[in-house]
């Protein structure tokens, strides 16, 4: 008979993502994912200064702050059709693939390698054994056996206070937990270190942002950095050098750690392949302009039907009208007044309409967006098949890198086709890191290269018309496409809408009852224990979900995350 | 060239904080009195001149990005909304082992609270800071910029609170002149 999981993270107040699933003889047959949260940004921006929308678009989210930001300022001068210098265009550059780089380091570590990686298993490992296996994959300088058994004494330390903290909410033991203590050490150990590689990439936000989480330097119209090559309080030689040291350090650690930890994982997990790959249409947007307007890009993006790589049809622009004509939006699964179809952003409602959790009705509050009336799954994954797919060369460069890597742990060649899959995900996310990686250092070098001509421009004035005037910012974010729409009158918001990553992903089902890419992914999951769906979580996790977008509050009513398991016809509450 | 020398005149560029005190608001400005923390570091930015060792950032609803700030500080000041159950605008201040508790709820499903922060450093084997909280019950938190009057008119005794509490551990804020 079948069963009902629910996977409901009850955060402070009313949670964000909840999954639904129907288990029946050890695999999901149904799925749903529910937005639990209402995001109200278009409404609190209509009638504002569009200059200032980017200073509220970039509370939407905690964790995406800067994405939003500059989505808000892109979708501005797309509206004015404006140019801006070249300088603001290279700083928006590398802060763009900083914060993508400590974004998917973060995500890696810190939010998903947990999944499957056992802390308890990591206790019982020899750490000569596990330094002799990191040194046979990486001539990463830490992998020495005294900092591994350094690690595990702290490991066990903190294990024996009986407070796993950070370590609470991890299913250990569990039987879909299958690395060797060797292996589980290892990470463990570099779970650590990129703690502080994710907070050097952070750096990299911090100076050239002015301040994180909240960066202060974007303008409608370029960026608010002097660039003063003697001037303490700017942008100096010193502060541009410091940087290129972190570029540098961060290329290692990508290289030398993240790449190998992920093609390890990946052919220890191999069967991992087969599972979640859900909807296999992929969107990306092209991003790292390399002129004024927006027209030639350091990163390519565009569609790819089907899985099929040979039918890419590129995007070619922030002007590019494919893209922009071919996003709707249906709320007729969503808790919204609808009845008018699927709508186009720039003619997208967002009257909440609060029913139940139903679900043959409405049961979220994501809207369900389409590509041409197609689901589409967004986020790194797509970005590097789209990049791929257009030929782009440290893409293809660092992707055989990777499959070659895991494909010679795994004792087997890896097509790129198992990158289809929930560890496909995560071999993309690393894959992209290392495209990243080379952004920065070319962003850097093109930076200094004009400012060495002398130009030394950082902001246009924008100018607002009388007229209505529309635009759409694109940014291929760290969690796929992130797109605002902005309709001004009179030189304010009329009308503002945000299709975030996780719309795309996260969405219910749309106007034809097609599942989104979440609850398409979670079909034919394996489900060793209903009670422990471990095996939910990993592909779930391995999109990177985040609809936080965006809460915090301190609630000493209620303690961590609650996985609710309903079996029909009795109840049973397993807290972790 | 030498970088070396100028580095360590730039404070930015700095390893380690230069303020060991940290005033860390919270919260999300969107959902009205969700955002106090916030508001409470804005204002008190604008309104006072804090001495060199103390740093008053807005911390909005961050997880991982609070790392490197929380890093290295000898204390801690977080000003946040908080539920205890009490009635809306009452105010409670809470240090030590009974704040992270506080905090062991996470932001989202995927996002690193503050506790898991701390946590790491603690299994990293750096010092935690004396964490203080000073929070307020929420009375609206819907859609919208605009606080409740009944949270608005706690906003200064918040801030008068944090300033009394710097002085107590012997640093002055010194109120800006009002033009």
């Amino acid at each position: 008979m079948a069963k009902r999981i629910v996977i409901d993270p009850m955060t402070r107040i009313e949670g964000h993502l909840r999954i639904d699933c129907e288990v029946d003889e050890g695999k999901v047959t149904k799925a749903w994912s529910s937005g639990q949260m209402w995001r109200g940004i278009e409404l609190i921006l209509q009638g504002r200064d569009p200059r200032d929308a980017w200073v509220f678009a970039q509370r939407i989210c905690g964790v995406c702050t800067t994405v939003h930001a500059l989505a808000s300022v892109r979708a501005v001068e797309n509206a004015l059709d404006m140019e801006i210098p070249l300088n603001a265009q290279y700083i928006r550059n590398l802060i763009i693939a900083a914060h993508s780089v400590h974004d998917h380091i973060v995500h890696f570590y810190h939010l998903s390698a947990l999944d499957w990686v056992d802390i308890l298993s990591a206790l019982q490992a020899d750490p000569v054994k596990a330094a002799k296996t990191a040194q046979g994959l990486s001539d990463w300088p830490m992998n020495s056996p005294q900092h591994f058994r350094e690690i595990q004494a702290r490991l066990k330390e903190f294990v024996e206070t009986g407070q796993l903290g950070i370590f609470a909410s991890g299913y250990w033991n569990h039987p879909a937990m299958k690395l060797p203590p060797e292996i589980n050490l290892i990470a463990v150990a570099h779970y650590f270190q990129a703690l502080d590689y994710q907070r050097r990439a952070n750096k990299i936000v911090s100076i050239l942002g002015s301040k994180t989480p909240h960066i202060q330097n974007l303008a409608v119209g370029g960026v608010a950095n002097p660039i003063n090559l003697d001037s303490q309080s700017t942008l100096t030689l010193e502060r541009l050098y410091y940087i290129k040291n972190i570029i540098d350090e961060l290329g290692d650690f990508i290289h030398k750690v993240y790449m190998v930890d992920v093609a390890a994982i990946g052919a220890l997990y191999a069967d991992w392949t087969n599972y979640g790959a859900g909807v296999k249409n992929y969107l990306a947007v092209p991003d790292l302009p390399l002129d004024g307007k927006g027209t030639r890009f350091d990163l390519p993006g565009g569609y790819i039907p089907n899985a099929d790589l040979d039918q890419f049809k590129s995007i070619s622009g922030f002007n590019d009208a494919y893209f922009e004509k071919g996003v709707k939006e249906s709320v007729k699964h969503a808790w919204y007044q609808g009845g008018k179809g699927a709508l186009h952003p720039y003619d997208g409602e967002t009257q909440p309409e609060y029913t139940d959790f139903q679900d043959d009705a409405k049961y979220t509050w994501v809207k369900a967006p389409t590509f041409y009336d197609n689901r589409v799954q967004v986020g790194p994954l797509a970005n590097v098949l789209c990049m791929a797919a257009a030929g782009h060369e440290p893409t293809v460069r660092n992707l055989d890198k990777l499959l070659k890597m895991a494909g010679s742990i795994a004792g087997t060649e890896i097509p790129v086709e198992a990158l289809h899959s929930t560890i496909g995900r995560h071999a993309a996310r690393c894959v992209r890191a290392a495209v990243l990686y080379e952004s920065l250092q070319r962003q850097w070098h093109l930076l200094m290269e004009n400012i060495g001509k002398g130009d030394y421009a950082t902001y246009n004035r924008p100018d607002f018309p009388k007229e209505e005037v529309r635009g759409v910012g694109l940014h291929e974010a760290p969690r796929g496409v992130l797109s605002h729409w902005i309709v001004i009158r009179d030189g304010k918001i009329h009308n503002y809408q945000a299709v975030v990553p996780s719309t795309w992903n996260a969405g219910p089902r749309d106007e034809n009852d097609a599942p989104g890419p979440y609850e398409a992914s979670l079909l034919d999951n394996p489900i060793a224990d209903p009670e422990k769906p471990l095996e939910v979580i990993r592909t779930v996790h391995s999109f990177d979900p985040c609809l936080a977008c965006a809460i915090h509050m301190v609630d000493t009513r209620k303690q961590q995350e609650v996985v609710r398991v309903h079996a029909v016809g009795s109840q049973c509450g397993v807290t972790f | 060239m030498q970088i070396l020398p100028f580095i360590q005149q730039d404070p930015l560029l700095q390893g380690n904080h230069v303020n060991p005190v940290l005033v860390l608001g919270l919260g999300n400005i969107l959902l009205q009195d969700e955002g106090i923390g916030v508001r409470v570091v804005q204002k008190l930015q604008h309104d006072f001149l804090m001495p060199a060792q103390v740093e008053v950032l807005d911390g909005g609803t961050a997880g991982m990005a609070l790392y490197e700030h929380v890093i290295d500080r000898t204390h801690l000041i977080v000003i946040d909304a908080v539920k205890t159950g009490r009635p809306p605008g009452s105010i409670i201040i809470l240090e030590d082992e009974e704040v992270p508790a506080f905090f062991h709820n996470k932001i989202s499903p995927h996002q690193l609270a503050l506790s898991d922060i701390l946590a790491a450093l603690l299994i990293e084997g750096k010092p935690l800071p004396e964490i203080t909280l000073i929070g307020i019950e929420p009375v609206r938190l819907k859609t919208g910029i605009d606080l409740s009057e009944c949270v608005l008119a706690k906003l200064d005794l918040l801030i008068e609170m944090t300033v009394d509490y710097l002085s107590e551990i012997g640093f002055e804020a010194k109120p800006r002149t009002i033009h």
